[in-house]
């Protein structure tokens, strides 16, 4: 049997939960049948679930706000953002009401809200459509952040954000959606996976003690895995490959046991640096890793730069396989 | 003096009604230029499915006598804020579909270098962006400028219906109104948005939010460029002289998919539009010019095409 693709397994995701939990709402532009959403995710559901599901106006302050309503008022609100770059529309409603209301009455007042949101480049979109904006959510006290991955199952997920009670923002990486999961622990020929506290770890069939761990987010992973193959292959250095779910807070016992013993370690995303969810990683780890360290933790991003829209371009300025290896290749040989 | 009232529908004889009224005869410079958006576009769609094009791309297809009535209106010195849908925007103000493929396909001759793409030109005092409603303030502030550098030089800011779902467009009209600047919003409203029909996402209409704010309105219906174009005439002329904001809606129809290959209406409502297709109208008003220019537009087209597929690709560092 072949396995779901990713935007297959969010709407299986999706239905699920709309089964299982009749106070489900799902909110969105362009998510109802027969559009069903920019990316599909959503289809079938308006037609399953009616009263649920409901297109909104291009309002994506609005939008959010009224699910963080819904969320207030005891529903299960799932709200879509059709691009990620236009949370930036909603930062208000995330920022200043969903995540604090959650505290600054005094008292936790759990909502099951999750904002999903299609991200990130390598598709063309031009600067305004295709960006990584995780970086500007990181570190907002009762927000939690998480990326959708092909290792981790959605509806688990899906069903962890909502029932942790603290208003969640999704993002699912674009360039994903019609690659299928990974399951059965198989990656391919040479490498496997398993999965530990929520995080993936992917390492040869046959793990020897890796010369460097990296630490990625789902949107990443078949860059990471190419680079894993290019640099065991051709340049001899045998790389481990850390995939979290949950990018904020940062799972830090986890990614402290599976690093363990590494001397080298790098975090790779695809935003641009400065004020980013990999320098959180890094400033996670870097005190319990210190003593052990051969380097710094590395932080492999974008340029800094807007993302163009020709795909010439475009590849240019963001990460690929071949800057994660150029990366790893100058960490690990100095 | 500008009308402050909600002016709707006194324009008679542009308005729906009366049964379609005839078609007047176009100068052969407005049927080209109408044309040549029309095949610029449908080449787009052509290239996506032989793989040249990606990420997205919106085509104006059935709205192209929009910027062809207004552009020669303005000025050289207004500005034009263009949106998501803006290729034929670009094309009405400036003859060069040259520059504007290149820039879709990322080749030498870019109008920005390949890096903005469909949704983010920038030439002279033409501008787009791809966020929906961003460029109302933005519109608003050059507005502010003109209004004390170059008086009676306007901002123009193309819309669609959808982007009236914005809270920022409310905002920015609120302080044009307020400020008396010399702001022309023209809502091409094609009755979607994406896949949303307005009615299902616009509580009451376009002419009564514009009233709220006291703002000068009118709507057309018809898309005959002559007649379109004297009606639009004095209403430019107001924004200009009298320094007031003016909202303009063009009921129009989107004959193509939003993006590409995403167009879930039912036969029957791409049947409706079809018919209304302003260029199947004209070509059965005036077959002999229709004809000719369109064979012209297209071969036309169709050598751009082939040149800006033979030029390299754009360079472009981003330091
Ligand atoms: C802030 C924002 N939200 C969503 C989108 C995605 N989007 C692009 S065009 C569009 C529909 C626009 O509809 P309308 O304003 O009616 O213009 P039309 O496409 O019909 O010309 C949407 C939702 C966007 N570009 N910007
Ligand atoms: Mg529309």
């Amino acid at each position: 049997m072949t396995a779901p693709r990713v935007a297959g397994d969010l709407n299986t995701a999706l239905h699920r939960l709309f089964a299982e939990d009749e106070r489900a709402m799902l909110l969105g532009e362009d998510v109802c049948d027969p559009y069903g959403g920019a990316f599909k995710v959503t289809r079938g559901l308006s037609t399953r679930y009616p009263h649920r599901v409901r297109n909104t106006p291009i309002s994506e302050g609005a939008l959010v706000g009224v699910a963080s309503g819904l969320a207030l008022a005891g529903d299960t609100a799932i709200a879509e953002i059709m691009f990620a770059d236009f949370v930036t529309l909603a930062f208000d409603q995330l920022v200043n009401f969903a995540s604090k209301s959650t505290a600054m009455y005094g008292r936790r007042l759990p909502l099951r809200l999750v904002v999903r949101c299609p991200t990130g480049g390598n598709r063309g979109y031009g600067p305004t459509h295709s960006q990584t904006p995780q970086k500007h959510l990181v570190g907002v006290p009762g927000l939690a952040l998480y990326e959708v991955s092909p290792l981790h199952d959605n509806h688990t997920l899906l069903t962890r954000m909502l029932d942790d009670g603290v208003p969640a923002v999704l993002f699912e990486g674009k360039v994903l959606y019609g690659e299928r999961m990974f399951t059965g622990g198989m990656v391919d020929d040479l490498f496997g996976y398993e999965l530990t506290d929520g995080v993936a770890r992917i390492r040869l069939h046959d793990p020897v003690p890796p010369d460097c761990v990296l630490i990625t987010s789902g949107a990443l992973v078949h860059r990471a895995v190419e680079a894993l193959r290019e640099l065991l292959l051709h340049d001899e250095i045998v790389a481990e490959l850390l995939v979290v779910s949950r990018l904020y807070p940062v799972d830090r016992a986890p990614l402290l046991s599976l690093t363990g013993p590494a001397r080298r370690v790098a975090v790779i995303e695809e935003s641009t640096a400065g004020g980013t969810w990999g320098a959180e990683v890094a400033a996670a780890l870097h005190p319990s890793l210190w003593g052990t360290l051969a380097a710094p933790i590395r932080l492999i991003h974008s340029l800094d730069s807007i993302i163009p829209a020709a795909a010439h371009l475009e590849r240019q300025v963001l990460v690929q396989s071949g800057t994660i290896r150029h990366a790893v290749k100058e960490l690990v040989n100095g | 003096m500008i009308n402050h009232a909600r002016s709707r529908n006194t324009t008679a004889v542009l308005d729906e009604g009366a049964g379609p009224p005839s078609r007047s005869r176009l100068s052969d410079a407005d049927l080209s230029a109408m044309l040549l958006i029309r095949h610029f576009e449908k080449s787009l769609l052509k290239l996506f499915e032989q793989g040249f094009l990606h990420g997205t791309t919106h085509t104006c297809l059935g709205q192209e006598y929009v910027p062809v009535a207004l552009t020669p209106l303005l000025r050289d010195d207004d500005h034009i804020f263009s949106n998501h849908r803006g290729h034929g925007h670009y094309l009405a103000r400036y003859a060069d579909p040259e520059g504007l493929l290149a820039e879709l396909l990322g080749r030498a001759g870019a109008v920005c270098g390949g890096v903005g793409g469909s949704q983010h030109l920038l030439r002279e005092r033409f501008l787009s962006t791809g966020v929906q409603g961003q460029s109302l303030p933005v519109a608003t502030g050059v507005a502010l400028h003109l209004k004390r550098s170059t008086p009676g030089a306007l901002a123009c800011v193309y819309t669609g219906d959808g982007t009236w779902g914005e809270g920022v467009v409310y905002e920015a009209l609120n302080i044009a109104a307020r400020w008396e600047l010399p702001l022309l919003v023209v809502t091409e409203n094609n009755g979607i948005a994406q896949s949303t029909p307005t009615a299902q996402q616009m509580a009451g209409d376009i002419g009564g939010r514009a009233a709220a704010f006291g703002i000068a309105y009118e709507r057309f219906t018809d898309t005959d460029v002559n007649r379109l174009r004297a009606a639009l005439r004095p209403l430019v002329e107001q924004v200009r002289h009298a320094s007031r904001p003016f909202v303009v809606e063009f009921v129009t129809h989107r004959l193509g998919p939003h993006s590409k290959g995403d167009d879930s209406r039912s036969p029957a409502e791409l049947r409706a539009v079809r018919a209304a297709d302003w260029a199947a109208g004209y070509a059965a008003g005036h077959p002999e010019q229709f004809d000719r220019i369109d064979a012209e537009q297209s071969r036309r087209v169709e050598r751009i095409v082939a040149e800006v597929l033979a030029r390299p690709l754009t360079a472009w560092s981003p330091r």
